[in-house]
């Protein structure tokens, strides 16, 4: 029938196209490069007016900045003259030789050159158990934690303070200093800080209301004041506290106040985690008649603390970051090894200063925002169950 | 038979009952509190007296004999107590604190938003702004503003020149200082209008119903208020005359001085605060369903109104938490002051006052109460702003 029809028509029209012609192509501003570029950058007056805007801040700042830090950057030498300005270098970058001269300083600080490798041991042993605690699906990491916590505590104590015994030479905290301060306040923080702020949290959803209060008043207590008062206060005050035979050298000291500061708040991230827990699992586990203890370590703790990885991860990016302000009460870290750095005169040029804080701005930017890559990463993996 | 079934409950063993247990530990963790309280107070009794350190707070009312080099209340070394130190730390943290925190709210919000940008550069340059700003410590930021950027501006005798005799150097930001000249009606004015305002937001603005709502109230306020001292202005003959700075043997004098450790501290703090409330601003935005805005868009109001009048009322509620815990950081960050030398509470008087006594637990102990009694301030004032802005319910 159809090719009847066909045939029919044919034979009477002239012309008659017998297959459907392919679909036009959309007109050039609706497809493509064209249309995305409409839509997200020229969608209006002020879009445009903005992008405009936007395109030309960033002419004015990427280019002079990369060729500040890249391509008239001095990579090599040996003193201040490599960097200064000559006749023949009218424009002079970063300078990178400063921070390779100085490299080894930043590390380890004053930490005597001989026993170094104490040093690159610690790091190891850090980074082998941080990734051990971090990668969730690791084996055995109820182990891992304890190496954390316990285990890595001890070694890394006896490695870098020394222990005649058994042939190592006692290092003064005094002579610490560097990237390496910054990981130990950092790792001590958050290894004390944690169970610490459990305890804390536990305390202040307690039913006793004498434990409830001295949790309540040092938790807000310490969350009202400045991490640079509770420093001060436990570098001046708590030698006054204890009997002068037993006062704290000034690295324990820091440790001390940037340890219970990170307490308070470790406290709240983790009541949170408690608050999500429904009063059914704690029901369950009595019905179960598992004891107070048990019914945390096996029920509450490991549900609470999973959901709260990321806000821990979170607090250890901020106390990461506060580790700087130990440099306030005279421990050498990362930051004020690069202050100490960038005065030297041997390396004294205009361009020093900047080239100090642009190396220690990368530093801390990649180390906090891997950490804030992974928290993310986290909570994306455990909305994932939700999202079942 | 049926048994009965209201006899008494188990005996429990004194040691396994619950409230027993309780009562035990809490009077352990009392004893053990008590004790470490004692013996902190033992051994600072018995080392203070050794290191021969007065206690009390005698020194309050002592000369302190050092300078501070931005005071907004008079101060002078030689004749000023440590209580007036104290005062002029004091309201430096409080000029920073309130400066940051209002410019920190307008970059915040203006970042926040522009995170939720139609346009794709605009939206990714304030989330690289955000990113960036967050990752670094502020400390950091602050040694490099004042260190790398303020402090390699030019020395006093090669000072940038702008025009209105202002002065740009690495000591500073000078300019001519203002001063109003048979100006005292005015400030009669202003209290009367303030007076005239109170009146009618507290007596007359209840009882009349057209005014409960809307714009009318806000207008007659501000008239109100503005009206009295300006007709005053025009009435009496005021005019201003400006002290100009000069250039003396080895600075400059007069006019007003903006010490660049101010510049740097004021910097610093709005610009990392501003990348923590901007996060807020956009959790806020978001947490406002897109029905909402739809439907603004379907009556006709254009993006900017929809924003002001539609989303931003109901974002309010969930940024006003998080904000106020921003301002709360701000203030407690205005303490890294005494890392860039300005003169603010903790530089003056844990620092400098502390170093001349040597009486630590007073002098930090004060610091912390002021602390203290300023996140408390705050956070009365944000949960009296937010409770008016909460959802009423019926």
């Amino acid at each position: 029938m159809m090719q009847d029809a066909a045939d029919a028509r044919s034979s009477s029209v002239a012309y008659v196209r017998t297959a459907p012609s392919a679909p036009m192509e959309p007109p050039m501003a609706e497809r493509g490069i064209v249309r995305w570029v409409r839509e997200n950058l020229f969608s209006s007056v002020l879009s445009s007016v903005l992008t405009v805007l936007v395109i030309a801040l960033l002419i004015w700042v990427v280019p002079p900045l990369l060729k500040f830090l890249v391509f008239d950057a001095v990579w090599s030498g040996t003193d201040r003259e490599a960097c200064l300005v000559t006749p023949d270098r009218p424009e002079v970058g970063a300078c990178w030789a400063f921070i390779r001269a100085w490299f080894p300083f930043f590390v380890y600080g004053p930490y005597p050159v001989d026993e170094r490798w104490r040093v690159d041991v610690f790091f190891a042993l850090l980074a082998f158990g941080i990734a051990w605690l971090l990668w969730l699906d690791a084996p055995r990491r109820d182990l891992g934690a304890a190496f954390f916590f316990i285990a890595l505590p001890i070694i890394s104590f006896v490695l870098l303070s020394g222990f005649p015994m058994i042939g190592l030479e006692t290092v003064d905290t005094a002579l610490w200093g560097g990237v390496l301060v910054t990981l130990v306040v950092a790792s001590v923080g958050i290894v004390v800080s944690l169970p610490i702020g459990i305890l804390l949290a536990l305390g202040r959803r307690a039913e006793m209301p004498a434990v409830r209060l001295f949790s309540v008043i040092f938790i807000e207590f310490v969350r009202g004041v400045p991490l640079i008062t509770m420093l001060f206060m436990a570098s001046v005050m708590l030698p006054l506290f204890v009997p002068p035979a037993f006062s704290p050298d000034k690295l324990l000291r820091a440790l001390v106040g940037i340890t219970l500061f990170s307490s308070a708040y470790m406290a709240e991230v983790v009541r949170a985690g408690l608050q999500s827990i429904p009063k059914g699992q704690y029901e369950a586990a009595q019905a179960l008649g598992l004891g107070y203890w048990r019914m945390l370590g096996l029920i509450i703790l490991p549900q609470a603390l999973k959901v709260t990885i990321p806000n821990i991860v979170n607090n250890t990016i901020a106390l990461f970051k506060d580790t700087t302000l130990v440099f306030i009460v005279g421990i050498f870290d990362f930051l004020r090894t690069i202050e100490i750095a960038r005065v030297d005169p041997r390396w004294a040029t205009p361009v020093t200063s900047f080239t100090g804080y642009a190396f220690a701005a990368l530093c801390y930017f990649v180390a906090c925002y891997s950490m804030s890559r992974y928290a993310r990463g986290i909570e994306h993996r455990l909305g994932a169950a939700e999202r079942r | 038979m049926t048994q009965r079934l209201d006899h008494a409950p188990p005996k429990v063993p004194l040691l396994h009952d619950p409230r027993f247990r309780g009562i035990v530990y809490q009077v352990a963790l009392c004893i053990i509190i008590g004790f470490l309280a004692y013996a902190a107070v033992d051994n600072a009794a018995t080392n203070l007296e050794r290191a021969r350190i007065a206690t009390g707070f005698d020194f309050w009312n002592h000369t302190a004999g050092f300078e501070i080099s931005q005071t907004l209340i008079f101060y002078a070394a030689d004749v000023s107590t440590y209580g007036r130190a104290f005062l002029v730390g004091l309201l430096n943290t409080l000029l920073v604190a309130i400066l940051g925190v209002i410019l920190a709210t307008i970059l915040g919000f203006i970042i926040g938003i522009s995170r939720l940008s139609p346009n794709f550069l605009v939206s990714r340059l304030a989330g690289g702004y955000v990113e960036l700003i967050r990752n670094i410590p502020l400390l950091l930021q602050l040694l490099f503003w004042y260190n790398a950027v303020l402090k390699t501006l030019p020395n006093i005798r090669e000072s940038v020149t702008l025009p209105g005799s202002i002065f740009l150097n690495n000591r500073g930001l000078f300019f001519p200082r203002p001063d109003v000249v048979g100006g005292g009606a005015t400030g009669y004015a202003l209290l009367a209008g303030l007076l005239a305002a109170a009146v009618f937001l507290v007596i007359v603005r209840p009882r009349v119903p057209r005014l409960s709502g809307g714009g009318t109230a806000t207008a007659v306020t501000a008239a109100l208020v503005l009206l009295p001292p300006l007709v005053a202005v025009v009435v009496s003959d005021v005019h201003f005359v400006f002290e100009r700075p000069e250039f003396g043997r080895f600075s400059l004098r007069g006019g007003v001085e903006i010490l660049p450790e101010f510049v740097a501290l004021l910097a610093g703090l709005v610009i990392y605060t501003a990348s923590f409330i901007a996060e807020a601003v956009r959790a806020g935005l978001s947490s406002v369903p897109k029905g909402q805005t739809e439907a603004a868009l379907a009556l006709g109001l254009r993006r900017g109104a929809t924003l002001r009048l539609v989303i931003m009322p109901q974002a309010m509620r969930v940024i006003i938490p998080p904000l106020t815990n921003q301002y709360l950081n701000l203030t407690k960050n205005s303490s890294l002051a005494v890392a860039i030398g300005y003169p603010d509470l903790v530089q003056v008087f844990t620092g400098t006052v502390l170093n001349n006594t040597g009486q630590a637990i007073e002098v930090v102990t004060i610091t912390m109460a002021v602390y203290l009694a300023l996140s408390l301030a705050t956070s009365l004032l944000m949960n009296w702003y937010n409770a008016r802005r909460a959802l009423v319910e019926r």
